[in-house]
């Protein structure tokens, strides 16, 4: 197996810095073939892992690939920890990506950074699976830093894009609020425990969680407590939890099929993969549990809300992505990790459906984004509107899809969870997932019907052009839909109720496993699907589709007359809840002046004013003072002496 | 009787003119150097006085050694100072300020 996982990770390397490097050479048809088979054959050897590991009986594997540094008996390693948990994650990464790999051709097709992105995406590929993969928090926080830098490079990769450059700027200052935190949190592991391996670390877990810190002199905390948090916020940031959400939705101004991979499916779920892989820490810690939930809840239900104001296709389905990130939260939160993770897979594979369906709709309008602008697509692009159907009611968990299983079976989890009675904290998560489903169903289907039905208030000229997409764009759609509509019916089962992750994820033994109280009363799928309209879950999605349909198809004068009637509520939702201009002009213009201050009289006039050019001219002041006594003339230089030979003379008489 | 002290005074007289020969002298160089060589005259008188009156030879020998050195020092004097002249074509010293600050 070890060849194997050095292939998976290596494969999609090499196709990066050949195409990166030799991008000229190799051609274009060179670039998607080469990045493809290499992407392709990480793709084939992870089902193969996952296989093993599901069915044959493999063991997990924590292997060390190569030492790079020991250093005070602290050993920095490369090493791959492959259980069931990373194996899925693999799975996931790989087949989302090998899909954008396959749409790119498609999409990307008349751009002339053809080789550069292939090259990037494969990168990704790359970075993301030494996240996935890593044994250790050395590699992990490489794999964390390298997804961030990729995505960084992506976002930007219209570099002549006015807007481009600023959201990849953006995007990388957030993340390094976080990272900062993050950092300090391995730090804190490092501190305690002097090592970086998971398994060493996590068996001194209770010993770290015996232990307490003083981050503020006076004040013992807790040090699980700590480090939880610390590893969080490095979680909230590459997670995009409120409030360091900002940067996905600006993201968008990258191309889709990077939305796609990197801003839906893959790199921003690393936060919760990180979470979930730290199961055995977190555990151990309520404090961090109850922010985690709450930071989750805030973002699941606010961040969707967001979503029903926006207009640009893509950063509606950036909305409803924080949204779903806040629920796998949620679910962290409430100790379901099981249940983010299966949320995590059945989101990557119907959100990079919708990324990428929005995608081929923008090839088909010219790339005009603005939903208000379109409308009635239905007939000129089926396969197209069939998949986003899919994906939509995966989305909101329409029965019998993908996100049925996982958002019903995480709502329920987050009901029943350890939370429960314990007052607010359990309100609030509770209530925010619960009416978020509505939420989420509400902005869905206003983009859907705004896009594909309806009248059609695109210009004729891009009329004229309407038709469906090439197969590279339809082709990824469908393979995409087909495990959107049926991942979590064949899976339920056997990851949430199965111990399906064995000892990757850990429980708390003091409270009850609220994954395996629901799993006393599983009865499986079918039932499962039946139990749906008995839910408040299934009639708070209807009510959604319902009111999006009357709202924005059969009456459109109402929302009208509601965003005149409530303009506050409006531009509140509009501004994104003045979050941006927290950030840009609070912190980040306040950071600017306070470093305009600092600049301007720290270093201008402390430093250069007052030390540098003061000492300088204090000396000069003081040499034109006495060069007056230098006068040049002999008889001055002799009654000098004459008066220093006195004094002397007068000294050595009177004195001594 | 004339005593040491008639002596030291008058060595005593011929420095302070010296001295303020050379500060308040601003125009010759030369009276400058004379001025200096009456010093070392002054000096020398001072040590012929007390080698009368400590009855010791000694410091009548410093005077020759002095008389050489003063003449030696007269002869490069007046050299430098023909070389001035012939730069400058002047030997003012109140001209001669090239060392001002």
């Amino acid at each position: 197996m070890y060849n194997y996982y050095l292939t998976i990770v290596l494969a999609p390397l090499i196709a990066a810095i050949v195409t990166g490097l030799f991008g000229k050479q190799v051609g274009r048809a060179g670039a998607h073939g080469l990045t493809i088979l290499g992407v392709g054959l990480s793709c084939a050897l992870s089902f193969v892992v996952l296989y093993q590991m599901v069915w044959g009986g493999a063991s997990p594997e924590n292997i060390s690939v190569y030492t790079w540094a020991v250093t005070d008996g602290l050993r920095m390693e490369v090493g791959f920890l492959v259980d069931r948990l990373s194996a899925l994650m693999m799975c996931v990464v790989t087949f989302v990506s090998l899909m954008v790999h396959i749409y790119t051709i498609g999409y990307m097709h008349d751009d002339p950074g053809y080789q550069r992105f292939f090259s990037y995406i494969s990168l990704f590929t790359f970075s993301m699976l030494m996240l996935v993969m890593s044994n250790n928090f050395l590699q992990l926080f490489f794999g964390w830093e390298a997804v961030g830098l990729v995505s960084y490079l992506l976002i930007g990769f219209w570099y002549k894009k006015e807007t481009a450059i600023f959201a990849n700027l953006k995007a990388f200052l957030v993340n390094r609020v976080g990272d900062f935190g993050f950092i300090l949190g391995i730090a804190g592991v490092v501190m305690l425990t002097n090592s970086l391996d998971y398994a060493t670390v996590f068996g001194q877990a209770d010993y770290i969680a015996g232990e307490t810190l003083e981050v503020i002199p006076g004040t013992a905390w807790n040090a699980m407590t700590v480090i939880c948090i610390l590893l969080f916020i490095g979680a909230m940031g590459k997670s995009a939890q409120a409030p360091l959400h900002v940067w996905l939705p600006d993201s968008m101004e990258g191309p889709t099929p990077i939305s796609a991979l990197i801003h839906a499916a893959t790199m921003v779920t690393a936060g919760i993969f990180m979470v979930a892989r730290m199961s055995p820490l977190y555990e151990l810690t309520t404090t961090a549990l109850s922010v985690v939930i709450v930071i989750g809840a805030i973002t699941a239900f606010f961040m969707g809300l967001l979503g029903i104001v926006q207009n640009d296709i893509k950063r509606v389905v950036a909305y409803s992505t924080l949204s779903q990130l806040g629920y796998m939260t949620v679910a962290l939160g409430a100790s379901a990790y099981s249940a983010a993770i299966f949320h995590l897979m059945t989101h990557a594979f119907f959100k990079a459906l919708l990324f990428l369906a929005a995608g081929s709709v923008i090839i088909a309008m010219h790339h005009e984004q603005d939903i208000r602008k379109m409308g009635g697509l239905k007939k000129y692009m089926p396969i197209t509107y069939w998949t986003a159907l899919i994906g939509s009611l995966a989305l909101i968990g329409f029965p019998g899809s993908a996100g049925f299983f996982s958002k019903d079976l995480l709502i329920e989890a987050v009901a029943d969870s350890h939370w429960k009675g314990q007052g607010a904290v359990y309100w609030i998560a509770y209530l925010s997932v619960l009416l978020g489903v509505f939420v989420t169903a509400l902005y869905s289907f206003r983009m859907f019907f705004l896009v594909f039905h309806g009248e059609e208030r695109m210009d004729a000229e891009t009329k004229s052009h309407l038709h469906e997409t090439p197969l590279v764009v339809t082709g990824p759609l469908i393979l995409l839909a087909i495990p959107s509509a049926v991942i979590g019916w064949i899976t339920v089962e056997a990851i949430l109720f199965g111990g399906f992750f064995g000892d990757a994820i850990v429980t708390s033994a003091a409270r009850p496993d609220v994954l395996q109280e629901l799993g006393s009363h599983w009865h499986g799928s079918l039932a499962l699907l039946l139990h749906a309209p008995m839910t408040p879950v299934f009639w708070l999605a209807a009510a959604g589709v319902g009111a999006a349909w009357y709202l924005w198809l059969k009456r459109p004068d109402i929302p009208e007359a509601m965003h005149k009637k409530f303009s506050g509520l409006y531009n509140l939702l509009d501004r994104k809840y003045y979050f941006d201009d927290l950030w840009i002009k609070g912190f980040a213009g306040g950071g600017r002046s306070l470093g305009n201050l600092l600049w301007q009289k720290g270093d201008q006039t402390v430093i250069d004013g007052w030390l540098v050019n003061g000492t300088a001219n204090t000396v000069g002041r003081l040499a034109g003072i006495v060069r007056q006594i230098q006068t040049g003339y002999l008889y001055t230089y002799a009654f000098a002496m004459i008066i220093g030979l006195t004094a002397l003379l007068s000294w050595l008489v009177w004195f001594r | 009787m004339i005593g040491l002290q008639h002596y030291l005074t008058l060595s005593a007289m011929l420095f302070v003119l010296s001295i303020i020969g050379i500060v308040i002298n601003r125009r010759n160089l030369i009276l400058i150097l004379m001025c200096i060589e009456l010093m070392l005259l002054a000096v020398n008188f001072n040590f012929i006085a007390f080698s009368r009156y400590l009855g010791d030879e000694l410091g009548q020998v410093f005077v020759f050694f002095i008389l050489t050195v003063a003449a030696a020092e007269a002869a490069i004097g007046l050299a430098i100072l023909v070389v001035l002249f012939r730069n400058k074509r002047s030997i003012n010293v109140q001209e001669l300020n090239e060392m001002k600050g």
